[in-house]
């Protein structure tokens, strides 16, 4: 039997080597809920965010109105209760009502990735709807003259301008999930604190498990917060251009000349 | 025969924001070839009425005919008539997010649904009409405002459309950019391209323009050739408003 450690650093370093799988694993779990949490959230709002913003023609029919009219409500009730209600009340909502209400036996890992990403959901909804409306109304005015759909000029014109805006705070939400993915300890989802929780149990060593876990947690924020920022700046694309000597006699569709008026006529 | 040339007819447009009238009723028609100049006072409306006519601002009332069809009623969709009736824009509007080429394509890929070297090839043609093939790889904010506005024509034009709508193409401009802007909207309309103006460029609708209207709040005050409006109006608003504009000059 070997001797127990003493003071804190002997403790951390004898937590970690007793426990450091499970650390790794929480961790990994948490990584994942907020990764895919956010990922699929970001989905969520963007297609919240490109409904939301059907231009809305006055001669347009009646069914039609309406219909925009109560999926508009809708998206707005969604957005409203998540956002207006705590994910640690949400999961297990989500967990114990799925079971009792409609007998879905989920297991607390799916409940996990739904309670995120709807709640992400819910916030990048709002996060789009302004990255939209910061996108000078002339790029739509523009798609629009040249006989592009809504479709169209969201996907080519405004979303990615409006995803350059929108990146900072994407990133805020992906860190925002690292830390908040923590509550779902409640529906026993084994992510970081749920593994730390049980390790700081067996010895009683709370300060020094959790000094670990705190470590853990802003290691992956910080790398992730750094690698956005690279991402931001690969985004922006090259500050400068290369000019193209053209030369039309060797291009494939031959010398343009303009026809005169006297020629046409 | 007649029926043949007309390409756009505007009858009886009115147009309201809200209480406010802005436009109470405008009849104009337009020939292919044409090269229609609309003047008038800031706030007469101008705007509003070149918007109309490709549907960016729904008319209160009145219609717009393409080709002697009521285009509400034949186009079920608006993209098919707006590809044929291309708009140039005061500010440019070119796509931020795209290269000068990715600008002239996307139109002809999406809504025309070309292949996209048949496009580029269009596109270039364009571009290197208005001079500016060598900078296919620039983004719109690498470029002068008279460099944009001739981007912004070749992508109008990559569409291929039987009229040019321009609104004030040349008023955000500096002085000195105006020029490269008016030579490629003169070579158009030598070549026989339809083209409606709304400009302040007077001397640009006296040499070019087969008709001028004058607008002043939300109606036709007047509509002749370039001649008789500069030389010899007969509303005197004409000729109050075009006194301010030789006495600015």
């Amino acid at each position: 039997m070997t001797t127990m450690p003493t003071t804190f650093s002997e403790w951390v370093f004898f937590l970690l080597q007793q426990y450091g799988v499970l650390f790794v694993k929480g961790a990994m779990v948490t990584l994942l809920l907020a990764l895919v949490g956010t990922f699929i959230g970001c989905l969520i709002g963007f297609i919240v965010g490109i409904i939301q913003t059907i231009p809305v023609d006055p001669n347009m029919g009646a069914v039609k109105k309406n219909f925009y009219r109560v999926v508009r409500w809708l998206l707005d009730a969604y957005v409203e209760v998540f956002r207006g209600t705590p994910m640690i009340v949400q999961a297990m909502v989500v967990y114990y009502g799925s079971m009792s209400l409609f007998n879905i036996d989920m297991s607390a890992m799916f409940a996990g990735f739904l309670v995120v990403s709807i709640n992400t959901g819910a916030y990048m909804a709002e996060t789009v709807r302004g990255g939209i409306n910061s996108i000078d109304p002339g790029q739509t005015e523009a798609a629009t003259a040249i006989g592009m759909n809504h479709l169209q000029t969201m996907r080519s014109v405004i979303l990615p301008q409006a995803l350059r805006n929108i990146m900072p705070q994407i990133g805020n939400n992906l860190i925002i999930n690292i830390k908040d993915t923590s509550v779902l300890n409640v529906i026993s989802v084994t992510e970081l604190y749920f593994s730390s929780k049980s390790a700081a149990g067996v010895y009683y060593k709370y300060f020094e498990v959790f000094f670990i876990t705190c470590t853990i947690y802003f290691i992956m924020t910080f790398t992730v917060s750094r690698l956005l920022r690279w991402v931001e700046g690969r985004m922006a694309g090259p500050r400068d251009y290369q000019l193209v000597a053209y030369d039309p006699m060797q291009d494939p569709c031959g010398h343009f000349q303009i026809p005169t008026r006297k020629e046409q006529d | 025969m007649d029926e043949q040339k007309n390409v756009l007819e505007i009858k009886n447009l009115k147009k309201q924001f809200g209480d406010r009238e802005i436009l109470k009723g405008i009849d104009f028609s337009v020939n292919k070839g044409d090269v229609v100049c609309i003047i008038g006072p800031s706030g007469s409306g101008k705007s509003t009425l070149i918007r109309c006519i490709n549907f960016l601002e729904t008319p209160t009332s009145g219609e717009v005919c393409y080709k002697g069809e009521n285009v509400l009623k034949q186009y079920k969709d608006l993209a098919l008539y707006r590809t044929k009736v291309g708009m140039v824009f005061q500010q440019f509007n070119l796509f931020n997010n795209m290269t000068v080429l990715e600008n002239c394509v996307v139109g002809q890929v999406k809504v025309l649904k070309k292949d996209h070297e048949a496009a580029r090839q269009t596109a270039m043609k364009y571009l290197y009409h208005v001079g500016m093939a060598d900078y296919i790889n620039a983004k719109p904010n690498q470029l002068s405002g008279g460099q944009k506005q001739r981007v912004a024509i070749a992508r109008a034009m990559a569409l291929e459309p039987e009229v040019l709508l321009l609104d004030e193409p040349t008023s955000a401009l500096d002085s000195e950019m105006v020029g490269e802007v008016l030579t490629v909207m003169r070579e158009l309309a030598n070549a026989g391209l339809t083209m409606i103006v709304v400009t302040h460029e007077m001397a640009f609708a006296r040499e070019v323009a087969s008709k001028v209207i004058f607008i002043d709040q939300g109606v036709i005050a007047e509509e002749a050739t370039p001649e008789i409006i500069f030389k010899n109006p007969s509303n005197p608003r004409t000729k109050e408003f075009l006194c301010r504009f030789t006495q600015n000059n």
